[in-house]
């Protein structure tokens, strides 16, 4: 259901994506594993058009878009591309001045047009199934860092997005923290939701991931099945990276 | 004290000085004043001339002492007389009514004149002053013509700060009529042969000079001085260079206090001095004022910020040459005075492309301009400081750029300029008193005028600073209830 194709972004004189192909089906959880600035980020931002790629062919479903076409900068077509997609930041980023429900239902109401009571059910539910229907009328500030990751997962689901990207969605947040989220992200997997993750925890990612990308300098660097890919792996460096991972004491 | 001791001065006066009289006698007029009374001739501008000027010559020539022009500002001349140290008389066509009889000395009349309504030459619907009910007429502000236009009623007043301004606004249609004494209106229709004299001059009064009521002897001597300057002809002389003798002034020689104070009276206000509190009589009047101020404040605000964050949005999203314009705008409208811009829009675009503003459209067109530059940089503050990822969430729920702006970066934008925004809002309550310039009467300018008539500067300071206050803090109130809506 998505697919790249050759996948180039230059920041300046530095490559930091250099040829990335990948394809994921609908219902597959993918885990991008990889060293700090190896691209990962830039991968899934490319993906959600929050960077422009420089070259390379993106595909969701039946729509196919080639970089450094007219298409490409067409702002009604990245803004239907954006709907059809979730994304979770590792700082969250929910409206400040908006509270948890109004967060939620904020596109549905003013993307699809939802008449108010049905975005106010919507929301609600969704609350409820992060755990948070009684922290519906706080503020983000009156939430701790994991509760507000929740509601931004919440506010993405909203829009029924075809695949969540979900940027270091834990990275943030304390190690007691994690937990919320991470079970949170463990039953959307069970729903047979098509996920794809940047994570720094390997742990979650063997216990949710069917395949896990490894990538470093901007190339993928060895891609399959998560047990595969974490228990043999074959490249050096993939083996060097998960041995630094392993010495690290979590 | 204003009559400072010398040694006598021994020219040959035709009358013996007394002893201890000033060397250098010191006199007041402000030369804004203009043609006929004190005014630099365009043809020679380094020179000051005017009946006043030669008036004031030939009697220090006569009372044997040097004439040493003081220049102050018109509308405190006689507060300044009244504190002493600058000057020592004032000759500035101060008219002998028993307003002033109240606060200072003054001579018999040097000069005697009545009030002359001018109107344009086509429109000769004005006769009198009767024929202007609803209609614009313009004054010089705390004169005899201010209060007999005040008295008339029904007239909408417009308050000027000197001589040649009202009568360009006449030319121009911003007013219909002006009314002021008859020496000026001689000189100004003389080169504007669109304006005319509509009706014969009325309420006749008298300049005279003021002199320190501690200072009658002093008064004496000038009182005598004149008579024999009226009576060997050195005054007619004077008059008849300017082209301003006429019978009138005949009535100077065989003038007489009792005969004037009757005639004076009935064009004054009843209450000759002011009561003994003031304060709270004012107290209406101010807040009719304020009103004036509040309105027009509001207004610039409204279109300030609406401007400003255009600019704002121009000068952080626009192309290129968008937003070196919008840096243009707010560099020139930040860096040059507002009272020049608001005679560039309300005097320059009448005379060089002929719009017409009205004074109060012109006030809050200025001051709206002026302001949108600093409302733009605080727009921009907010929005800068509102994080990258608040649009990129947005972005990424599908919401359009414009509906992120809208939705999502002006809230809170908004949030983070408001103080700013505030403290504006509190300087343009003050810096808006700068219309009165064109002859709005606001609430500094109504403290200005008021505190003269009562002669009272600190209770009626403190009753307009405590309006001011009230309006600052009401914005502050407002400035935190928004703040508590629109939360963090």
């Amino acid at each position: 259901m998505i697919e790249i194709v050759g996948l180039r972004k230059r920041f300046g004189t530095v490559t930091v994506l250099d040829g990335i192909d990948h394809h994921q089906s609908a219902g597959e959880v993918v885990a991008l594993i990889g060293p700090s600035g190896c691209g990962k980020s830039t991968l899934l931002r490319c993906l959600n058009w929050l960077e422009t790629p420089d070259a390379g062919s993106l595909r969701l479903g039946d729509v196919r878009i080639e970089a450094g076409t007219p298409e490409a900068a067409d702002r009604r077509l990245r803004q239907r591309w954006r709907r059809r997609t979730g994304m979770i930041f590792q700082q969250f980023h929910l409206f400040p001045h908006r509270t948890a429900l109004e967060n939620v239902m904020e596109a549905p109401i003013h993307v699809d047009r939802l008449p108010r009571s049905e975005a106010h059910a919507l929301a609600m539910g969704l609350l409820s199934k992060v755990g948070l229907a009684d922290r519906a009328h706080h503020l983000p500030a009156q939430l701790s860092g994991g509760q507000q990751q929740r509601v931004a997962i919440a506010r993405a689901l909203a829009m029924k997005p075809e695949i969540l990207l979900c940027d270091e969605p834990t990275s943030a947040l304390d190690p007691e923290l994690r937990g919320e989220v991470l079970a949170v992200l463990q039953t959307l997997a069970a729903e047979g939701r098509t996920l794809l993750l940047v994570t720094h925890e390997l742990a979650f990612a063997r216990d949710i991931a069917d395949r896990v990308v490894f990538v470093e300098g901007g190339r993928v660097v060895e891609s399959g099945p998560t047990r595969a890919v974490l228990d043999q792996p074959q490249h050096p460096r993939l083996q060097e990276f998960l041995g630094k991972h392993r010495a690290r004491p979590l | 004290m204003a009559w400072t001791t010398g040694v006598r001065n021994t020219t040959g006066a035709a009358q013996t000085p007394e002893p201890a009289f000033p060397q250098v006698l010191r006199w007041a007029n402000d030369a804004e004043g203009g043609a006929p009374y004190i005014f630099h001739p365009p043809d020679n501008p380094d020179q000051l001339v005017g009946f006043e000027v030669e008036l004031a010559q030939a009697l220090c020539d006569r009372l044997g002492c040097t004439s040493q022009f003081v220049q102050y500002n018109w509308a405190n001349l006689i507060p300044g007389l009244r504190q002493g140290g600058n000057y020592d008389i004032v000759i500035a066509a101060l008219e002998r009514t028993p307003e002033n009889l109240a606060q200072v000395a003054m001579s018999r009349p040097y000069f005697a004149f009545g009030q002359q309504l001018v109107a344009r030459t086509h429109d000769t619907t004005i006769q009198s002053l009767g024929d202007l009910a609803g209609r614009r007429i313009g004054v010089l502000a705390s004169t005899l013509s201010h209060r007999l236009v005040t008295q008339q009623g029904g007239l909408e007043v417009r308050v000027y700060d000197e001589n040649v301004n009202y009568f360009r606004d006449l030319e121009l249609g911003r007013l219909d009529a002006v009314l002021t004494d008859s020496p000026i209106a001689t000189v100004q229709l003389r080169t504007r042969p669109n304006l005319r004299a509509a009706g014969p001059p009325f309420a006749p009064a008298y300049y005279a000079i003021a002199v320190p009521t501690s200072s009658p002897e002093l008064l004496t001597r000038i009182n005598g001085t004149l008579e024999s300057l009226i009576q060997d002809g050195t005054l007619e002389r004077i008059y008849r260079r300017y082209e301003l003798w006429g019978p009138q002034q005949a009535t100077l020689a065989t003038w007489n206090a009792a005969a004037v104070s009757t005639t004076t009276s009935g064009a004054s206000t009843a209450a000759t001095r002011p009561s003994p509190k003031p304060t709270l009589r004012y107290f209406s009047i101010l807040m009719e004022a304020a009103v004036t101020t509040v309105w027009v404040s509001l207004a610039s605000m409204a279109l300030a910020m609406t401007w400003g964050l255009g600019l704002a949005l121009a000068r952080r999203y626009g192309s290129r040459p968008v937003r070196w314009m919008a840096i243009s705008y707010i560099e020139v409208f930040r860096g040059t005075p507002l009272l020049l811009q608001l005679y560039f829009i309300y005097f320059g675009l009448a005379q060089q492309w002929g719009w017409k503003l009205s004074a109060g459209a012109a006030a809050i067109l200025t001051l709206g301009l002026n302001y949108a530059a600093n409302e733009a940089e605080n727009f921009r503050a907010g929005l800068e400081a509102v994080p990258r990822g608040q649009t990129e969430a947005a972005l990424a729920l599908g919401l359009s750029p414009a509906m992120t702006l809208r939705r999502i970066l002006l809230p809170q934008a908004l949030r983070i300029s408001l103080p700013g925004i505030t403290n504006d809002l509190i300087a343009l309550f003050k810096d808006s008193s700068i219309v009165s310039v064109i002859g709005l009467v606001e609430l500094t300018k109504e403290f200005l005028i008021r505190s003269l008539d009562a002669g009272d500067y600190i209770g009626l300071g403190i009753l307009t600073a405590a309006i001011y206050l009230a309006m600052a803090h009401a914005a502050s109130l407002g400035a935190r209830a928004l703040e508590r809506r629109l939360r963090t």
